[in-house]
């Protein structure tokens, strides 16, 4: 169905959405907290992969990359609070396990 | 695992329709849509068509690590893999700038956090408990039901491509956008990112008891 070469959109599409799939299927099974994130980021590079190759082979100029740095920006912000919440969580329970969290106090 | 009868019959129709689905999918949508479409003429493969090939391997396979791993860490190793692999792809597409950002954000900013995240949050030596995935059997159903749909679509739609420009720096276009079209999610960024360093801070740091 997709030609061996030359290389075109397709394969960076192929690319994308196995990484989006693995991510995906991070963040439903993961007990870890910790793996939860790393799910998300996966998610994120799935999306990044897409704007940046849609923008390379369909718009042309430079909007999908800037797109991808606002994603790259907003994930990196994403996963300081992700991880400072996971911390406090576990200083306050001992466990990062999603099941047990499922207070906001002590 | 405990496997009472009404979960394994929930399982088992579950089963069932991602059996369905992907039957339907095939015989009904992408069948004739595969029939229809005209197969594109393949050239040689060279050796760029390697080094991507390469490239995309080393990317799904730290991504499929970092689903499938059972240790923690070795899924910090797979995100690495994958975080690596990405990067390098937007270079065949001419983003180098984005390529640089990726690795200096992913790998040396996040990449870092979570492999602290992950050694202040567990005791390495139970590897056991550390990254206990639950639900095998529903990832691989969920997997099975996402895959398929995805990459029917990207191999069989009939985008509008066009001959894409030569490879070059695109760096100075980057920054032109940033400071006149972009200018305001430009300076929205960085409020966030400020917004977040102190959040980030206020919320890990140990709170101190008044007694």
């Amino acid at each position: 169905m997709i030609p061996l070469s030359p290389i075109s959109l397709p394969h960076f599409l192929v690319v994308g959405a196995l990484l989006f799939s693995f991510g995906l299927v991070t963040v439903a099974t993961r007990r870890n907290a910790v793996g939860v994130l790393m799910g998300v980021e996966l998610i994120l590079n799935g999306a990044n992969v897409n704007f940046v190759a849609f923008n390379h082979y369909v718009t042309g100029g430079v909007s999908g990359q800037i797109f991808a740095l606002f994603v790259i920006v907003l994930a990196a912000a994403e996963a300081a609070v992700g991880l400072a919440i996971v911390l406090a969580i576990f200083q306050t329970f001992k466990t990062i396990d999603v099941r047990t969290a499922d207070l906001m106090r002590e | 695992m405990k496997l009472d009868s009404t979960k394994l019959v929930l399982w088992l129709a579950a089963a069932l329709f991602v059996v369905f689905f992907l039957g339907y999918m095939t015989t009904e949508v992408i069948g004739p849509v595969a029939h229809d479409t005209p197969v594109p003429e393949g050239g040689t493969v060279g050796v760029g068509d390697v080094l991507f090939y390469l490239l995309a391997a080393l990317t799904v396979a730290g991504a499929a690590g970092v689903a499938v791993s059972r240790n923690i860490l070795y899924s910090a190793i797979g995100l690495l893999m994958a975080l690596l692999g990405a990067g390098s792809l937007y270079v065949f597409l001419s983003a180098d700038f984005v390529a640089v950002t990726q690795l200096l954000v992913y790998i040396g900013g996040v990449l870092v956090l979570i492999l602290f995240a992950v050694m202040l949050t567990n005791r390495i030596t139970e590897v056991k408990v550390s990254n206990v995935s639950f639900g095998r059997f529903g990832g691989v159903l969920l997997f099975s039901l996402v895959v398929p749909v995805l990459l029917a679509v990207a191999a069989l739609t009939p985008w509008a491509a066009r001959t894409p420009d030569p490879l070059a720096p695109t760096t100075a276009a980057i920054g032109h956008g940033f400071l006149t079209r972009w200018l305001l999610p430009f300076e929205v960024a960085s409020l966030v990112l400020l917004a977040t360093l102190v959040g980030a801070v206020v919320i890990a740091r140990k709170e101190l008891k008044a007694d």
